[in-house]
């Protein structure tokens, strides 16, 4: 009896432990962690002021190809959604703010952009794969992930659908 | 449609500016795919997992040749980090690492940044220790990233 008691929490803790290692999949449905940043332009970027607005969350970095192909739209989505209150913020998970200089002014990105480190990656889950894009919204809770190469439609169907709850 | 050509803009943007951002790369060679490794040097998770588990057999030296962000969130457990594979310092980084070492030693590489037919590190890394003449490289294929490859999986993380 002992012996399938042990066995029982065994296979009911195993499951438990691997959920609580997929990482940011887990924010989905909870209040996305607070942070204050200072981003590359030297203005303060407090994700609890937030509040009222959707954002658009995006980590990402220099050497990953596809978070580059995916800045441009998400500039276009700010200038295109702005007025409904959308706001993107993009950190970047390089090591040096050099090249995230260079690349954000070589591709025009006019959104705030502020340099990640491993404490916040650690806090959102843990960012070990990029490009990460997380929907907050006007509560501050999480409600979308999408990690990796990812079809831009699906990405901005929820975001409208976000914006379109007031 | 917009849209589709706003990402396509993106990409031709992308290929511009890794081409312009540095001089030093542009002389050089730009970082190489991970594609470019050959399948048989290739080393599966799993079997990495099991590897470390085992009291038998030549444990590998095994360097994390991706950002250093990433490894201080997790990273694989007594592995250590050698510097990105796609920047010439990394690679400087990863000469340093390796310079005392006998070409025989077994060293599994691995960055887990990006999907593996997108990471720039892990090619450039692969063929840096190639041409130092090390003979027992191995390296970690990574389909997807280091997160959902690894760590969801519940393998053993140090952070």
């Amino acid at each position: 009896m002992l012996r399938w008691g042990f066995t029982f929490l065994l296979l009911t803790l195993v499951p438990q432990a691997g959920a609580q290692t997929s990482g940011t999949q887990s924010l989905v449905g909870r209040r996305a962690p607070e942070f204050v940043r200072r981003d590359l332009t030297g203005h303060n970027l407090d994700l609890a002021r937030l509040h009222g607005k959707v954002v658009l969350l995006n980590f990402w970095a220099t050497w990953c190809t596809p978070c580059q192909v995916e800045m441009p739209m998400f500039a276009h989505w700010q200038k295109q959604y702005g007025p409904q209150q959308l706001a993107v913020i993009g950190i970047s998970m390089d090591d040096d703010s050099e090249p995230v200089r260079r690349m954000i002014h070589a591709q025009r990105i006019d959104y705030p952009v502020a340099m990640g480190d491993a404490t916040l990656g650690q806090r959102y889950g843990g960012v070990l794969g990029l490009p990460l894009t997380l929907l907050i919204d006007r509560n501050g809770i999480v409600r979308a992930k999408f990690q990796g190469e990812t079809d831009p439609d699906k990405i901005e169907a929820s975001l409208r659908s976000l914006l379109a709850t007031h | 449609m917009r849209i589709r050509s706003i990402a396509t803009m993106g990409s031709v943007a992308v290929i511009t500016f890794v081409l312009i951002q540095s001089p030093a790369r542009a002389q050089s060679a730009l970082p190489l795919a991970a594609t470019t490794i050959p399948s048989t040097q290739l080393i599966q998770p799993e079997e990495l997992k099991t590897m470390l588990n085992s009291t038998r057999g030549v444990q590998p030296l095994i360097l994390q040749v991706g950002s250093r962000i990433m490894f201080d969130q997790a990273h694989i457990p007594n592995s250590e980090y050698a510097g990105p594979g796609s920047r010439e310092d990394g690679l400087s980084l990863l000469r340093n690492r390796v310079k005392t070492l006998a070409k025989s030693r077994f060293i599994v590489l691995y960055c887990g940044c990006c999907p593996w037919n997108r990471c720039p590190n892990v090619g450039g890394a692969y063929k840096t220790l190639n041409d130092l003449g090390f003979t027992n490289v191995k390296v970690l294929y990574i389909a997807d990233n280091f997160g959902n490859d690894w760590v969801s999986k519940g393998y053993p993380v140090a952070h």
